[in-house]
């Protein structure tokens, strides 16, 4: 992909507890596009994004975004970079004691030194860019998941990032909830030019919307492409995840001893 | 035999690591440069929190430990026809000990574990995560106002609560007991000292502030952010802060006071 690529990762390996979570992923994520990053769960595909984030360091590789190596920035280099950035959380991680409006103004008046009125006018833009310009009174508690992640979102474009992140989006939203967000943040992507990194493992709505996806398993990526390309990819395991099949190259019984012998058959003995 | 010398390892180096963490964490929240105009509302948020909510408990436990002061001074002392010595009694008692050490042990009951858990769920809610990836530092913005707060709130919480206390003894001696008013306040003004009781006394406080403050937002911020790591990081705090505070009593009482 070279110079388009916006995020930029080449031999990752990153491993915790003892356990490896990749094993020397090299990804490259387009600038201005949608990818998907798809797989089962507890693949690290969260980690993924903390890894990009500059939250966790790998233990050997090379991250990159926009041209920043991440692991290697200084705290307030990197802390900079950030504001590039904005990540929808799975949780929407909305601050508990402050409001909506206020939720969304925070990386305003953080980050900026704009009056009062012209902060107002920005969050009310944001909330109406996800239909919430109505709900600005309303406390974290009283929202429903959907319009907290609504909520999160208008947060996190709230000082026009180049990327934005979302972890598990779609997860435990009902259907309509779940239109509304594909509907976002197709739009969002279109109409602020954003570079989008999407994980998630909603088939269906992760490849209607991504112009590139991914799919990574037991540390490595095992497919990736642009959608017809993967639902066209000959591997197994690519097609087992895509389908949604209970058994394939994943098994669906934990490896375990002769069944004849655990159930006392004599089969096995 | 080998499990148990390894397992007494692990817990060695277990406690190395927590210091280690604690003391990073220490140098990473005191190293940022204080922003006065957005950091000072916070802190007066916090204060108020960690302070102000916290003048209940410390007024009404001082006035009832400076009256039982009063009761138990007056009955061993009337013995040896010396109750007028009850005021130098219950002022010393109060400034030099009582005073730091019992303020610090309810602030660690009532601040310090809420401290903990408001922190621990910031950090099981993704708060915390999402306030480093809109590119503020969480040490500056959450931890460091609440450890600010805790280190100015608590000496004065104490000094609260020794005049509180000597005022409740002066309730139950001189207005119930009989004791003289004259000598209640002549004695204790006569033998307690400016610098070697109210200011040691005072130090003793801003010492167990600061620590009980580090514990308590140390462990918020280390927790494992699940229900069970809340709840035991909450009360690893009182029972940490608590053992601190007397041990740390101790040490200084000896440093102080113990020029024999």
């Amino acid at each position: 992909m070279g110079s388009n690529a916006y995020i930029s990762l080449k031999d990752v390996v990153f491993s915790r507890s003892g356990r490896r979570i990749f094993d020397g992923i090299t990804l490259d994520i387009p600038r201005g596009k949608i990818t998907a990053i798809m797989g089962p769960s507890g693949t690290g595909k969260t980690t993924l994004l903390r890894l990009i984030g500059g939250q966790l360091r790998p233990d050997s590789g090379s991250v990159q975004v926009d041209g920043h190596e991440v692991p290697r920035l200084k705290r307030k280099d990197l802390y900079a970079l950030r504001e590039k950035m904005g990540m929808l959380f799975q949780s929407g991680a909305l601050f508990t004691d402050l409001s909506v409006f206020e939720n969304v103004a925070f990386p305003l008046r953080v980050h900026t030194k704009l009056p009062e009125d012209m902060i107002h006018d920005i969050v009310l833009m944001k909330l109406e860019a996800v239909g919430l310009r109505g709900a600005r009174h309303l406390m974290p508690s009283e929202l429903s998941g959907g319009m907290t992640r609504r909520v999160a979102l208008a947060r996190s474009i709230a000082l026009d990032p180049e990327l934005i992140m979302y972890d598990e989006p779609f997860a435990g939203q009902d259907p309509i909830a779940m239109g509304v967000l594909v509907k976002l943040i197709r739009d969002l992507n279109s109409s602020m030019g954003l570079t989008s990194v999407l994980v998630s493992h909603d088939v269906p709505e992760s490849l209607s919307i991504c112009h590139y996806a991914c799919i990574i398993s037991d540390g490595q990526i095992i497919g990736e492409g642009t959608p017809e390309e993967l639902k066209a990819h000959p591997s197994d395991q690519v097609q087992q995840f895509l389908q949604g099949q209970p058994d394939g190259p994943v098994p669906f019984h934990y490896p375990a001893d002769d069944a004849g012998k655990d159930f006392g058959l004599g089969g096995g003995a | 035999m080998l499990d148990r010398i390894a397992s007494m390892g692990r817990l060695g180096l277990d406690v190395v690591a927590s210091l280690g963490r604690s003391g990073r964490f220490l140098a990473g929240v005191l190293s940022g440069v204080p922003r006065p105009v957005t950091g000072f509302p916070l802190l007066i948020k916090q204060i108020y929190t960690v302070g102000v909510l916290s003048l209940a408990i410390v007024v009404v436990s001082g006035l009832f430990i400076g009256m039982v002061l009063g009761l138990q001074g007056y009955t061993i002392l009337s013995d040896y026809g010396s109750e007028a010595a009850i005021g130098q009694m219950i002022a010393l008692t109060l400034v030099r000990e009582l005073g730091p050490v019992v303020t610090a042990l309810l602030f660690a009951g009532r601040a310090g574990s809420a401290l903990t858990a408001e922190i621990g769920l910031m950090k099981a809610t993704e708060q915390l995560s999402s306030m480093e990836m809109m590119g503020v530092d969480p040490l500056r913005r959450v931890i460091a106002p609440r450890l600010w707060a805790g280190f100015i709130a608590m000496p004065i919480l104490a000094v609260i609560f020794s005049v509180v206390g000597i005022w409740g003894g002066m309730l139950v001696g001189v207005e119930w007991l009989g004791v003289f008013e004259g000598s209640f306040w002549g004695n204790m003004q006569s033998s307690v000292d400016f610098l070697d009781d109210v200011m040691n006394g005072f130090i003793k406080s801003v010492v167990f502030g600061f620590v009980c403050a580090w514990i308590a937002v140390f462990q918020g911020y280390d927790c494992v952010p699940t229900s069970a790591g809340i709840s035991s990081a909450t009360t690893k705090t009182v029972v940490y802060s608590s053992l601190a505070v007397l041990g740390l009593d101790f040490v200084l009482t000896a440093v102080m006071f113990g020029d024999f």
